[in-house]
């Protein structure tokens, strides 16, 4: 074979197997990696897994907030106006974690239906709202600061 | 009136980047020198006009002019001097103005320095950066116009600086950042006007290496400073999210270091010339996409300022501009700039054809992980996030498959090598790294293989430099002399390369020996964390200039010895009432002690308290700092001035070739 053919066919062959590896790498990175966003609506209807890696995010309930005295578990309720999830977590929340305001929270379902939370995310500033959480609302008409439409 | 005049400004420098993006680059186009000759006075009228606009916007933070919308809504009469001039681009009006600014001072540099370019080529650069000007000019004047008045209604005070952004790091991050970001335009520019005048030569690398390697390093140093910022003002002692919007500074960076080497290669032994004009165009791309992402509020983000969608379909338009005409351009031309220069595959060339396929891949998977959820959201596919674990699993491998490579990159040679020679140059330091590897991990106690591999890797890193460093000094014969003989973009990349090393043993050591603990804690008690002894002595009510703090006060023992005291704070913030945590920490070259306040527990004072043990976590920034300053010093090599523009054929190029 002419030598720069077989230096391209030996180009190829390198970037053929190694991309084969990249795509490799990425199914296995994405397997269990990925986790979707359920509205609190939908896990109350049962259409969320159990057990399985998930975000639910939605209004943190007036008075929901329950802080234990001795350790950082935490309980509160998340709503999106038309049904609503509780959710245990253990650890320091974020600053502008609050009641009244939007939080998303990720971890998994148990089988009575609690979110047992590994992060809890808040808002950043006074302003923002998580874009699922708004759409969420929307969705039950409310409006991005949770004001009825 | 003076936020008038900094209207009218930016007004007048919409004009001149119209101006500069058309007739320069007609007058290349019918080799007009007259029109051609505008291109440097225009790029300095640009220049000229932004700044006004900027100073005048300054001028508004600084006199708390409320009447100013992006000043009312971004900032406070209580707010420390430093922090109202910060949070002009602590916003997306203001932060795309100093975009703006930035992209002028390139356009302007480009036009100072270049003064050895020849005249088609300067005009064309300058024409095609005057229209990317023209792009974010428009963009800030159409639909984020920094100066809109708030009349008559003016606010008596404003609502604020988001207290996250109230921190020294962040006064200098945004600007880092934006200079690398807006750096890759230069690159992107030449790459262009290579395209344009179907010449791509050694020539042609020479002129935009050095340049694209400021630019590098200025992006690294500006996600350094930002990965620094949310380890110390967060409050998590996390330094790297995978947060969409840190990939998006990130991308352009993978793709940016595999554009200085290939630049390398293009300029040494004039090979990959398409390949690299391609890189050029994509990073710049990836530049603009971040740009995009960040400001369309796509993204769920600290960085996400404002959502208004008009403005993401602006950007997305400019992107779509951007990257389909230059890939037009570049299916046109670059069939008529290949090149036929071979090369063995035991040399230079193809190790540094494998770094360029392993970043090109990382930043592909970066981009598909970060695109992945908005992919699937505007399909309808559900509401995904990726993880930190899915860019660890990519991410990971691929950086260790780099490393081994990377050690024989600097002792190979071009063209044509051979196996023996880097077995005889390479057996001894391969063997000490491996030694390296095997005891270093113990001083710290407990053994890891991941700690172990990276010790052996970044070794393997040192020594080849090192090795490589005898070689070219002489053998140590006449090390005075050898020493200034090297030249400064040798330094640069050896800097660049031990920073690396250092990187990649930050990144491992932190992430396998970090220990934290959550846990409720009340003055007077202790807690044992890695050896050290964390004694709360007391809680304590503060004031600062516009907040108020409960801050509890600690001291760390370690044996009978006081190794710190730390003082982390929980403030409020009172234009807004908004909270905030600022950790306390005690920096150590080889540990960091990290104590963060939670939230009150109970009624008796209790708290919740975040305490961290961090070995070597400076390290990360120490690289990437010796990066930054390599990146930098590389331009300053002699060759980067003297030569005027003859163009040097790649057989003389081979001459150089042993040079870095």
């Amino acid at each position: 074979m002419h030598p720069v053919r077989k230096q391209r066919l030996y180009l190829v062959l390198f970037i053929v197997v190694f991309s084969s590896a990249a795509i490799g790498l990425v199914t296995y990175g994405l397997r269990g990696n990925i986790n979707l966003f359920f509205p609190p609506a939908e896990v109350a209807a049962g259409k969320a897994p159990v057990g399985q890696a998930i975000r639910v995010g939605g209004m943190v309930v007036q008075g929901s907030v329950e802080r234990s005295d001795n350790s950082l578990a935490v309980k509160f309720e998340l709503t999106d106006y038309k049904a609503s999830v509780p959710v245990v977590y253990e650890g320091i929340l974020p600053d502008l974690f609050d009641e009244g305001q939007g939080a998303v929270a990720s971890g998994t379902l148990n089988a009575q239906g609690v979110l047992q939370a590994s992060e809890v995310l808040a808002k950043h500033d006074e302003n923002y709202m998580p874009p699922e959480v708004a759409d969420a609302l929307e969705s039950s008409g409310y409006d991005h600061k949770g004001n009825p439409k | 009136m003076i936020p008038e005049i900094g209207h009218f400004a930016l007004i007048m420098a919409l004009a001149l980047a119209l101006i500069l993006a058309i007739v320069p680059a007609w007058g290349a186009w019918c080799r007009n020198v007259a029109a051609m000759s505008l291109a440097p006075g225009l790029a300095m009228g640009l220049l000229f006009f932004v700044s006004i606009s900027f100073v005048c916007l300054a001028y508004a933070f600084l006199q708390d002019d409320f009447s100013v919308k992006v000043v009312a809504s971004n900032s406070n009469s209580l707010l420390p001097p430093v922090y109202k001039f910060s949070a002009l681009w602590g916003n997306h009006e203001g932060s795309l103005l100093l975009w703006a600014l930035i992209l002028c001072a390139w356009t302007a540099a480009v036009a100072l320095f270049s003064s050895q370019l020849p005249l088609l080529v300067l005009s064309r650069v300058l024409s095609v950066m005057g229209g990317v000007a023209v792009g974010f000019l428009s963009f800030s004047l159409l639909t984020s116009n920094p100066f809109e008045r708030l009349l008559p209604s003016i606010p008596s005070d404003g609502s604020d600086l988001n207290p996250l952004l109230q921190d020294p790091g962040l006064i200098i991050h945004p600007p880092l950042l934006y200079m690398g970001y807006v750096g890759f335009s230069v690159a992107f520019a030449f790459a262009i006007a290579a395209l344009l005048g179907g010449r791509l030569d050694a020539a042609w690398a020479r002129w935009s290496r050095p340049w694209t390697n400021v630019a590098w390093a200025f992006l690294s140093l500006g996600i350094m400073l930002g990965s620094w910022w949310a380890y110390y003002e967060l409050g998590w002692g996390g330094w790297w999210f995978w947060d969409p919007v840190e990939n998006a500074s990130f991308m352009p960076w993978l793709a940016g270091t595999a554009l200085i080497h290939s630049l390398a290669v293009t300029e040494k032994r004039g090979v990959f010339k398409s390949w690299t004009v391609l890189l050029a165009i994509f990073a710049f791309s990836l530049s603009l996409l971040g740009t995009f992402m960040v400001r369309s509020g796509v993204l769920t983000s600290v960085h996400a300022f404002a959502t208004d969608p008009a403005r993401g379909m602006f950007i997305l338009l400019f992107l779509a501009v951007v990257v389909g005409g230059s890939l037009t351009l570049y299916a046109l031309r670059a069939p008529t700039v290949s090149s036929r220069v071979g090369f063995s595959w035991v040399s230079r060339e193809s190790l540094l054809l494998l770094n360029n396929v392993v970043f090109l891949v990382a930043t592909l998977t970066v981009l598909f992980g970060t695109l992945f959820p908005l992919i699937m959201d505007a399909l309808a596919q559900g509401k995904y996030s990726v993880g930190p674990p899915y860019f660890n699993a990519v991410f990971v491998p691929l950086m260790a498959l780099l490393a081994p490579f990377m050690g024989l990159g600097p002792v190979s040679r071009f063209k044509r090598d051979t196996l023996p020679r880097w077995t005889s140059e390479l057996l001894v330091p391969a063997v000490a790294a491996i030694a390296c590897g095997l005891t270093l991990p113990l001083l710290h106690g407990e053994y890891n293989l991941w700690v172990a591999l990276a010790v052996t890797l970044a070794g393997w890193l040192l020594l080849g430099l090192l090795k490589d460093l005898w070689f070219r000094i002489g053998g140590g014969r006449d090390i005075p002399t050898g020493l200034r003989r090297i030249t400064p973009s040798y330094w640069g990349m050896f800097l660049a390369h031990l920073g690396f090393a250092a990187c990649v043993i930050g990144v491992v050591a932190t992430t396998q020996y970090s220990l934290e603990r959550d846990l409720k804690m009340s003055p007077g008690e202790r807690e044992e964390l890695a050896g050290y002894e964390y004694r709360f002595i007391e809680l304590a009510a503060v004031r600062g200039p516009n907040f108020v703090a409960d801050e509890a006060r600690f001291e760390v023992w370690s044996g009978s010895e006081l190794v710190a005291r730390l003082a982390p704070q929980k403030r409020r913030y009172l234009a807004t009432g908004s909270m905030m945590t600022e950790a306390a920490i005690d920096p150590g070259l080889f540990r960091d002690l990290y104590v963060a306040m939670g939230e009150p527990i109970g009624e008796e004072g209790a708290w919740a308290i975040r305490l961290h043990y961090k070995p070597m976590v400076r390290w990360m920034w120490l690289g990437a700092i010796f990066m930054g300053i390599g990146g930098i010093l590389t331009s300053f090599d002699k060759r980067y001035r003297t030569q005027r523009s003859t163009s040097r054929s790649s057989a003389t190029g081979a001459a150089h070739a042993t040079q870095a």
